[in-house]
């Protein structure tokens, strides 16, 4: 019964998604036709066009045909480059979520603790550190540190690699099986492709990890500041339980369920929100191909990749709420 | 960038300079040459459908034609390839193209003329973009049986009526003159689209590369084709890589990442020009920078108005400001180089002087205009240079960006007051751009002429619909020329057209590679004479 | 009334009316808020930020729109031209005045809108429960789950490049995030003992969520809404470097940025001073909304 309502409400927000996507693709000002023929196509080449893209039917079945099509698993063709959009999905989405897991990784492993150090240490210089830390990270123009990095780190420095995801000898070298290029060349044993890969995609990420360490360690420290708060956290210390057990035995346990949401969100931001790191750094991921797409009016691949972006968050969403639901008793 | 995140990315560098032991300069292999260029305008590879420029660098490494120009001299005009000699007839109407024996497809097929029939008549029967490229001869899905015939060893097309030999010629030469394998296409065909799904992404030519690969936005990777009847090219691999910024190419050509940097603005080429180990190769392009004024508007369609434009534009302050090295001046239609082109350049910024002209056609105060421009930084520029000084005669200029499609889809509907834009000609012969600027036989609305840009602009042309049409079928060669001379010179003074520049491609490269071209203002890339 | 006895009425432990109450509560929050001297920071270049937009015709050397090819791309530090010139040979600083106008109106706009849309949708939600709020957060999942800036992008599209239809498309993708707060806030709050007690004491829907659950959820908007702040501009400068924001010439400082981005290796301040600005201003709004978050959290409140 739970997993039916699940299954509907995920089947009736991506129809609403759809929906939306489909119906602004069509007000758009932005004429598909001469996207694909271009400038100089004759009024007889448009027409026919126009007809192969069935723009001639009525709305609602164009998005009938559409969403038909989806069910059997077929995105159509990209207007842009002639090739089925899944096939293109399939090749700029692990990019994107190489780069994003990297960066949230990254996000984790140093905000959370900052956050918490933080909160314990509350109003001292590491918790005005940490807050600074926190909202310099906040405050930066993303595409111009990405471009600064590249200047300092890649033409100055020489010590990462330039834009793109692998230097130009290393490409298809390792097979091609998750699309993730630090996972296909660990699964292949070739690590001279998964050091470049990764001297390529270090800035990038840290790039992202920093916003999302800086939106992660700020909430993990509001977090455990409302538990270190709590009556049951001073009831521990007067029984004389350990500065430590209080602070991650107590208090960090019952923010976890609110911290995972934080970072699927996170996440989720890092995944969609990467399109102008994407762009600084030639980074063929989702991003920018949901961009380049919009631009040109190629809806098959908008749709397309709004459908996967948005069933990833959908995902990521509903896993967070289940989480809620097991593990907070609040929310029962 | 803050002490803070320095120590940040230091720190993760810090980590994978462990894992690299850092990376000094590199270089790329000896047989292989590698381009950074932007891509993300190919929509797909099929000759008979690309018509954007990086496409056709890549057809043209890929196919051969009946007719092409030699890479390593393009002054000399075209010469045979896959044909290897031609008769025209008596009547002019009638070419008959005798095929060069054992060239073979990468296939391992022959080319024959039974190849070459298929692939005109496929580009004609498909009605691509580009087609028309092929039907102004009169050639139609209906009559291919009967105007492009193979027999034998020969091929023969005829033409609705008698055209000069040369424009017929130059037109082969086009992307869409590509031939390809009848045979391995026609295996490949679903529901009947003769090859188009399947050519977009795959190759079927005999020239001296084929696609190994091509991924959207990123990438086209090509192989030599040992066989090629010309000998086998010296670059067996040659990549083709998308990389939008500038900056971008540049850092990866100084860190010897590329060969060669293909985009890269006026700024960069100052800042790397004295870089050890970088040469600046500079070409002219067929490509031209213009506004255009929408005759429909009751005061721009004032012959005073369209000569007040031409004199509001700085064109000695743009050219050596932000467009630096990349345009030169000019003003007419035929690109320098073009058969019939002219250097008379008689406008410069006059702000008295349109003052006066718009003052005589009695202009009212506080005009206000639209212009749609394309979202290019350079055309952007342009465009503010324009309102600055449009402010300068009280007419107010408000700029609308948008992508080509966008803004295209507006101006080919009449809707804009004013169009700043690029156009490039088609294929090397002065009926291109004629046939464009100065021809819109039908100006009304029905006639829906969207391939002419005097139609976009609502510009009825007068005479000079019938001149371009005198000159496109004039055999004499020197007569002809001066036919475009003469159209130019009354176009210059009195369309709506305002063209502004001619483009100079800067392409920076290491200093080892040799002999490469883009293909000057008459054709694309050429890759198989390069060495390092 | 002198200042004394403001002072000390303000400071009254017994208050004797509830303005009296409220003046006090606020007074407090006040001194804890001069306290935190990031805070007062923040403040301070906010404060600036809107004297500046204020007087930008009077303060600013030269117009903005004025250009001078012959004069273009010089550095920091030139005689009357400070911050140098752009591509265009136009005053960075001159430009950057005006354009803290443009960044004001954007910051207020979408701060009026987003946040209470998606507190209104997700106190709502959380409190009705059943049907409304199943429906209500289907809408909220529906747009939370499209890309940001597709959406966006999508929206100017739509509607045509400008500033005003970028504050509405980022509006319309920043409300969702608001709402689910709002509404595991509500959720959380709903279910305590004293809005029970509430009840009991026959408080209405209306009641209970404008007098105890909104003063609750405020908060952690606020938290977000000012967090918020930076990732709005950068935003707008988002839509500005794809070309769907402010149209030339505006001196949009996202707009600059991306103007300024062809020359990052050479000319680096031309790209690097809009940067900053947009930087300092949401540097500013972050210590300003990181201070506001110590006094107006009432569950942080007395600590």
């Amino acid at each position: 019964m739970g997993s039916l309502r699940t299954l509907t409400s995920i089947a009736v927000t991506m129809l609403g998604l759809l929906f939306v996507t489909f119906i602004i693709g069509r007000v758009m000002p932005i004429d598909p036709v001469l996207a694909i023929v271009g400038e100089r196509a004759s009024q007889s080449t448009y027409d026919a066009t126009y007809e192969a893209l069935g723009l001639d039917k009525p709305l609602i079945v164009q998005f009938f045909i559409y969403v038909g099509d989806v069910l059997r698993g077929d995105f159509g063709i990209s207007t842009l480059n002639s090739r089925p959009v899944s096939e293109d999905i399939l090749r700029v989405f692990p990019a994107t979520l190489e780069l994003a897991t990297l960066g949230v990784v990254f996000g984790v492993v140093l905000g959370v603790p900052l956050g918490v150090v933080a909160a314990v240490k509350r109003g001292t210089w590491i918790d005005q550190i940490a807050r600074v830390v926190a909202l310099i990270g906040y405050s930066m123009p993303i595409f111009w540190l990405g471009l600064i990095g590249l200047l300092i780190f890649y033409g100055i420095l020489g010590w990462v690699g330039g834009p793109g995801r692998l230097d130009i000898f290393y490409v298809d070298i390792v097979p091609t099986i998750t699309g993730m290029i630090l996972v296909d060349a660990a699964i292949d044993g070739n690590w001279d492709v998964f050091r470049n890969a990764f001297s390529h995609l270090i800035l990038p990420a840290s790039l992202l990890g920093y916003y999302s360490l800086a939106y992660i360690s700020r909430m993990t420290r509001s977090f455990m500041l409302e538990q270190l708060s709590a009556e049951y956290v001073t009831t521990a210390r007067v029984k004389g339980m350990s500065e430590w057990d209080v602070v991650w035995r107590h208090a960090f346990r019952n923010i976890r369920v609110q911290l995972i949401t934080v970072i699927a969100l996170s996440y989720a931001g890092l995944l969609e929100g990467s399109v102008l790191t994407e762009i600084i750094f030639s980074w063929p991921g989702i991003g920018s191909y949901i961009t380049t797409a919009l631009l040109s009016a190629d809806m098959n691949a908008v749709l397309g990749g709004t459908v996967v972006v948005g069933l990833i968050f959908i995902l990521l969403n509903i896993f967070s709420d289940l989480l809620y639901k097991v593990f907070d008793p609040r929310a029962k | 960038m803050t002490a803070f995140s320095k120590l940040l990315s230091g720190a993760a560098i810090g980590l994978a300079v462990a894992v690299t032991g850092g990376t000094a300069f590199a270089e790329t292999p000896a047989n292989m040459l590698v381009i950074a260029n932007r891509i993300d305008d190919i929509t797909t590879l099929d000759p008979a459908q690309s018509f954007e420029f990086a496409g056709s660098d890549v057809v043209r490494n890929v196919y051969g034609k009946l007719v092409n120009f030699d890479a390593t001299d393009l002054e000399s005009g075209y010469g045979p390839d896959l044909a290897e000699s031609w008769e025209v007839s008596e009547d002019g109407k009638t070419i008959t193209f005798t095929m060069r024996e054992g060239v073979t497809f990468h296939s391992g097929n022959p080319v024959t003329a039974e190849d070459a029939e298929f692939s005109l008549r496929r580009a004609v029967i498909l009605n691509k973009t580009p087609a028309f490229i092929l039907t102004q001869f009169g050639f139609t899905p209906e009559n291919v049986e009967e105007t492009i015939v193979a027999d034998g060893n020969t091929l023969t097309i005829t033409t609705d009526k008698r055209y000069a030999t040369s424009f017929i010629l130059n037109c082969l030469t086009a992307t869409i003159g590509a031939i390809v394998d009848k045979k391995l296409v026609m295996e490949n065909e679903v529901d009947g689209d003769m090859g188009n799904t399947w050519l977009s992404t795959n190759s079927a030519g005999s020239g001296p590369y084929q696609i190994q690969s091509w991924k959207p936005n990123e990438s086209v990777t090509m192989t030599s084709n040992p066989d090629f009847y010309m000998g086998a090219p010296a670059m067996e691999r040659v990549i083709v890589r998308h990389v939008q910024e500038s900056a971008s190419q540049r850092l990866l050509l100084e860190r010897g990442d590329i060969d060669i940097a293909r985009n890269l603005n006026p700024e960069d080429i100052a800042g790397i020009r004295d870089a050890d180990g970088v040469v600046i190769s500079e070409e002219l392009k067929g490509r031209l920078m213009y506004a255009s004024f929408n005759q429909k508007h009751p005061e721009l369609s004032k012959p005073q108005v369209r000569q007040a434009m031409k004199y509001l534009i700085d064109y000695e302050g743009m050219r050596d400001s932000f467009l630096n090295g990349q345009y030169t001046i000019h003003q007419n239609f035929l690109p320098q180089t073009y058969l019939g082109s002219v250097k008379e350049n008689p406008f410069t910024l006059d702000i008295e002087k349109a003052k006066a002209l718009l003052q005589e056609a009695g202009v009212p105060e506080g005009l206000t205009i639209e212009a749609g421009v394309r979202e290019a930084q350079e055309r952007i520029e342009i465009a503010q240079t324009m309102q600055n000084a449009m402010a300068q005669v009280g007419i107010t200029m408000n700029i609308t960006v948008g992508t080509a499609a966008q803004i295209l889809g507006r101006y080919r509907a009449r809707e804009l007051d004013m169009y700043l834009g690029a156009w490039g000609p088609d294929y090397p012969d002065p009926q291109t751009n004629a046939g464009t600027f100065a021809y819109n036989p039908d100006n009304s609305d029905e006639a829906g002429a969207t391939g002419y840009l005097a139609w976009r602009n609502a510009w009825d042309t007068g005479g000079l619909s019938a001149q371009v049409d005198a000159a496109v079928t004039e055999g004499d060669t020197e007569k002809r020329a001066q036919m475009y001379r003469d159209i130019q010179a009354d176009f210059r003074e009195n369309s709506p057209f305002a063209i502004m520049f001619q483009q100079i491609e800067q392409s920076a490269l290491r200093d080892n590679v040799k002999n490469f071209s883009t293909g000057q203002a008459i054709t694309a890339a050429a890759y198989w004479e390069v060495t390092k | 009334m002198s200042e004394q006895t403001l002072r000390q009425w303000l400071l009254s432990e017994t208050p004797t009316s509830r303005r009296h109450a409220r003046a006090a509560a606020f007074y407090k929050g006040w001194l804890s808020f001069r306290g935190n001297s990031m805070a007062m920071i923040g403040l301070g270049i906010l404060i600036a930020l809107l004297l500046i937009a204020a007087f930008a015709p009077l303060l600013s050397p030269y117009d903005p729109f004025v250009q001078d090819l012959g004069n273009r791309l010089k550095p920091l530090g030139t005689e009357g031209h400070i911050l140098g010139t752009d591509s265009l040979g136009r005053d960075i600083l001159s430009r950057l005045i005006h354009g803290s106008r443009i960044t004001l109106y954007i910051v207020a706009l979408v701060a009026l809108i987003a946040p209470v849309a998606g507190l209104l949708i997700g106190t709502v939600a959380g409190f009705a429960g059943g049907w409304t709020d199943t429906i209500l957060m289907r809408i909220t999942d529906i747009f939370l789950a499209f890309p940001r800036l597709v959406l966006a992008l999508a929206f100017v599209a739509a509607l045509g490049a400008g500033i005003e239809n970028a504050v509405l498309a980022i509006s319309l993708t920043a409300w969702p995030p608001y709402a689910r707060i709002a509404r595991a806030e509500t959720l959380t709050i709903r279910a305590s003992d004293y809005i029970s007690a509430i009840r009991l004491q026959g408080a209405g829907p209306l009641r209970i969520i404008t007098k105890h659950i909104w003063p609750l959820c405020i908060s952690s908007l606020i938290v977000r809404v000012t967090l918020d702040m930076a990732g709005i501009i950068l935003a707008a400068a988002g839509l500005g470097f794809l070309g769907l924001g402010a149209q030339p010439p505006s001196p949009e400082w996202g707009a600059m940025i991306s103007e300024g981005r062809r020359f990052i290796l050479d000319h680096w301040w031309v790209a690097t001073m809009p940067g900053l600005a947009i930087f300092t201003v949401s540097l500013a709004f972050n210590l300003l909304g990181d201070g506001l978050r110590d006094v107006l959290d009432p569950k942080d409140a007395g600590k």
